[in-house]
């Protein structure tokens, strides 16, 4: 026995190398990031509404981080949680006030003071790469994380108890009753001196409430039902691509690991599981852990992003569905589903706001999809699959031609029958998204991936191996 | 003292038993299929304002406002009819082509329910004209109401059947996280189409009070009493008006719950929908109509959430637009009702709607009107760690 452990130690890398192989996707993210911030926002701020695609990729990243971190609940472990927005609440909140009051004591207003890595698109560069003001920002995010980690761990200890659905209505439960506490809070404070001068921690001023010359705590002025105004905007095209990598790197690396398996052995079956040995309740209680604290940073990034209120009454159960629309959508336990998902979900009402303008995209959907067909067809020569991959190819394009020119007439004809009868398609956009919704679960009920994966090989068959 | 306590008691009680009326849709449903049904408070909010349509349509509205129904649901109830008179010829001469027996209209694909969807519309539409030849012509007020109550829960009904037929029933067996998420389609499809211009518009509206408000008795309260020297020694206290809407409401609600009862414990249809709910494949076996006896339970819930979509909007007549975050919030404490009674239980449901009332009231009047949904979520999340299968549900023992 002991020998076989010694063989074992033996063969794992030294920590150094182990450091090394583990910290290269880490770096590559951030370096990507880098690129990104440094690279597209430029260009992105020559373009004609490159305010509102920016804006639009920045959603995107959130929708992702919170999506993948509750396929880590809902995907892997199978739990049924249908209150992730509260802990992106949590981490929203959380956020804010470290940076809002942080900024107030230390500079003595809440202005943003941005390095150029989180600078947005129209803001000037400030010449620095990194500014006391980013530093806040960086507390904020991993502070944020930490305390949805906690509320986290309060809300996986039910899961003792409860089963399925119950736990469900538990974390919905949490949710609405964390949203009234918020919407109790005081006003935002927007002096500094004020800030200077209130109580900084102190859970007594709390009771004693009914007097006149009551003072709230720092921490308890977040702006009750109104929401949190007046925050600075730090989140930029850099903080969303790391914390979205990171979080994919992290859900992948779960996926692969033993701790991460014992999640989807809970999910399969919990009571073989149990027998098994694995300590299911340890486990769950992780499994909310861990997601809450990657809703919680994404809340942070949430907080701080450009054209958003920060309230409670819009982090709700609403939020909380749409996350879990992108998780089903995806395929329960798939993170490149789910990602792709919440790319989607996010850009599909913005496109049907105006479904008209889709006849414009047409050319270039149909351009990129050739291209797509075009390299999987190179893919599948270059790896030796001798299925008629020319055939595959062109009924491919055919059918992509045949789709667009039978969207295009769509959106032709309802223009043309619309236009008189005084409807507006745009009216119609959370409609129709309802309706997909219908169909995709009634069509396709497993999901857009399932529970595999887009780097999965069995989405790529070889030809050889059908035989 | 007394007069906070007896008022707040009433309040209780009649919002309690419209949370009692909601939650039995959400009940019924979990017990039949197992799944969360989203969509019933929208169903609920559908109540209310086809109520408030059909007041304005039988001329409850302002002196001068149009009484009519819109032409578009003239269209849709003669392409209803349509639909079904073609369903029919085709399944006739499909049946004849095969050389099949005898058609029975019971015993085809579509027409059959086309024909009760037809049916059921116009009988709604009748009800409809009969309200409003009560309101303008004969001056029957009371009856008219009562029938716009009816005419109102019919169409919800319809909506209910439609719904489980098109959208539950495909997913019959599927994972019950798919059957959840098009819980929530339905439900952003009904927000949303309650928010077209064509239906009820964006924005918020006044019902008309199909009522006499009138206060039918006053409890306790005092005249101010004045001294010998003509001084106030106690000043006059109001006492506790108990209104009509109020004793009308509540008394709608119990009556529509001693009816579910006696419907779900005392009759054949009742014992089939327990008998599906205990185990569906084994009734099938039965020969009980599993498919059929779902339907009823989908149809009779919206029924029951139209009715406290109606009394809703006669206790408090300010209509939200069918997507306000009011009108989710209420439905999820009336399902938060259905959990704490225990879910699947129809007395539960009622207990645990009256339950959630007086807690929500009684907090807000003595503790603090600010933490009322707290009182709520949190007794939900009490009932589920000391209970968690509800306070009248029973426990299934997991079976490996």
């Amino acid at each position: 026995m002991s020998s076989l452990h010694d063989k074992a130690r033996q063969l794992r890398p030294g920590i150094g190398a182990a450091t090394l192989s583990s910290a290269w996707p880490v770096l590559g993210v951030v370096l990507l990031a880098v690129a990104l911030q440094l690279v597209i926002k430029p260009l992105l701020s020559g373009v004609a509404g490159g305010d509102f695609y920016s804006k639009v990729i920045l959603d995107i990243g959130i929708n992702v981080v919170l999506a993948v971190s509750l396929t880590m609940v809902n995907g892997f472990t199978g739990q049924f949680s249908i209150g992730h927005a509260a802990f992106m609440a949590v981490g929203g909140y959380t956020g804010a006030g470290i940076v809002y009051y942080g900024s107030m004591y230390a500079y003595g207003d809440p202005a943003a003071r941005a390095g150029a890595l989180s600078t947005m698109l129209t803001d000037h560069h400030p010449g620095v790469l990194f500014t006391g003001g980013d530093a806040l920002y960086v507390t904020a995010l991993v502070a944020g994380g930490l305390v949805a980690a906690a509320c986290g761990f309060v809300v996986g200890l039910p899961s003792l108890r409860l089963k399925g659905d119950y736990l469900a209505i538990v974390t919905l439960g949490f949710g609405e009753i964390l949203r009234v506490l918020i919407q109790q809070s005081s006003d935002v404070s927007y002096e500094a001196d004020e800030v200077r001068a209130a109580p900084l921690v102190g859970l007594a001023q709390l009771f004693e409430r009914p007097r006149a010359d009551w003072q709230a705590p720092v921490w308890a002025r977040l702006g009750g039902p109104l929401g949190f105004s007046g925050l600075p905007f730090y989140t930029s095209l850099f903080w969303v691509f790391t914390v979205t990598g990171l979080t994919l790197l992290v859900a992948y690396r779960l996926k692969q690991s033993t701790f991460g398996r014992a999640f989807l052995s809970i999910r399969e079956d919990e009571i073989a599981a149990e027998a098994m040995g694995v300590n299911t309740t340890r486990y769950k209680v992780w499994a909310f852990v861990i997601s809450a604290f990657f809703a919680g940073v994404a809340g942070a990034l949430f907080a701080h992003t450009t054209g958003v209120q920060l309230s409670a009454q819009e982090l709700g159960f609403q939020k909380s569905f749409d996350i879990i629309i992108m998780v089903v959508l995806g395929g329960m336990g798939s993170i490149s589903g789910a990602a792709i998902a919440a790319a989607a979900v996010t850009m599909l009402p913005e496109i049907l706001r105006d479904p008209t303008k889709l006849v414009q995209w047409f050319p270039g959907i149909l351009v990129l999809t050739l291209a797509c067909a075009i390299a999987a067809w190179i893919v599948r020569a270059v790896r030796g699959v001798t299925a008629k991959p020319l055939w595959a190819a062109a009924g491919g394009g055919a059918a992509v031609i045949a789709l667009t020119a039978l969207g295009y007439t769509a959106v032709v004809v309802s223009r043309w029958i619309g236009h008189p009868l005084d409807i507006k398609l745009g009216d119609y956009r959370m409609l129709i998204f309802a309706l997909s919704l219908i169909l995709m679960m009634i069509l396709r009920p497993q999901g857009l991936f399932g529970v595999r994966e887009i780097w999965d090989k069995a989405l790529w068959p070889k030809a050889g191996r059908k035989g | 003292m007394f007069e906070k306590f007896l008022q707040t008691l009433m309040d209780a009680i009649a919002v309690g038993s419209l949370y009692a009326l909601i939650a039995l849709g959400y009940t019924m449903v979990y017990g039949i299929l197992k799944f969360i049904n989203f969509a019933h408070s929208d169903v609920f909010v559908l109540g209310a304002w086809i109520s408030f349509s059909g007041a304005i349509a039988t001329g409850w509205g302002a002196p001068g406002s149009h009484a009519v129904v819109a032409r578009w649901v003239w269209g849709g109830l003669f392409l209803l009819t349509a639909a079904f008179v073609v369903a029919t010829v085709v399944e006739f001469a499909l049946k004849r082509a095969r050389g099949e027996g005898s058609f029975h209209i019971r015993q085809t694909r579509y027409a059959g329910e086309l024909a009760l969807m037809t049916a059921w519309g116009w009988a709604a539409m009748a009800l409809l004209q009969a309200s409003r030849q009560a309101n303008s012509a004969m001056g029957l007020k009371v009856v008219s109401g009562f029938l716009i109550l009816l005419c109102a829960m019919l169409t919800c009904g319809l909506v209910g059947f439609t719904l489980e037929r098109v959208a539950y029933r495909p997913l019959r067996g599927a994972p019950r996280l798919n059957v959840l998420i098009t819980a929530i389609g339905v439900s952003l499809f009904l927000q949303n189409a309650g928010q077209l211009d064509h239906m009820f518009g964006t924005r918020p509206t006044r019902m008309p009070s199909l009522l006499p408000d009138h206060v039918l008795t006053e409890i306790g309260g005092a005249a101010a009493r004045i001294g010998p020297d003509g001084s106030e020694i106690a000043p006059s206290r109001q006492g506790v008006q108990v209104r009509l809407v109020d004793v009308i409401g509540a008394g709608t609600a119990v009556v529509l719950m001693i009816c579910l009862d006696w419907l779900v414990f005392r009759t054949k249809m009742g014992r089939a929908m327990r008998a599906v709910s205990f185990n569906e494949k084994t009734a099938a076996l039965m020969g009980i109509p599993v498919d059929r006896v779902i339907s009823f339970t989908f149809v009779l819930g919206a029924m029951l959430a139209a009715a406290a979509g109606f009394l809703y909007s006669m206790k408090y007549p300010g209509l939200n637009q069918s997507a306000a975050p009011v009108w989710v919030l209420l439905g999820l404490k009336a399902f938060v009702a259905a959990v704490v009674g225990g879910i699947g239980n129809v007395r539960g449901a009622m207990l645990g709607g009256m339950l959630i009332g007086l807690i929500e009231f009684f907090g807000a009047a003595y503790l603090s009107t600010d933490f009322r949904d707290v009182y709520v979520f949190g007794l939900l999340i009490l009932v589920l760690l000391v209970r968690p299968s509800g306070l009248l549900g029973s426990t299934v023992a997991e079976k490996v």
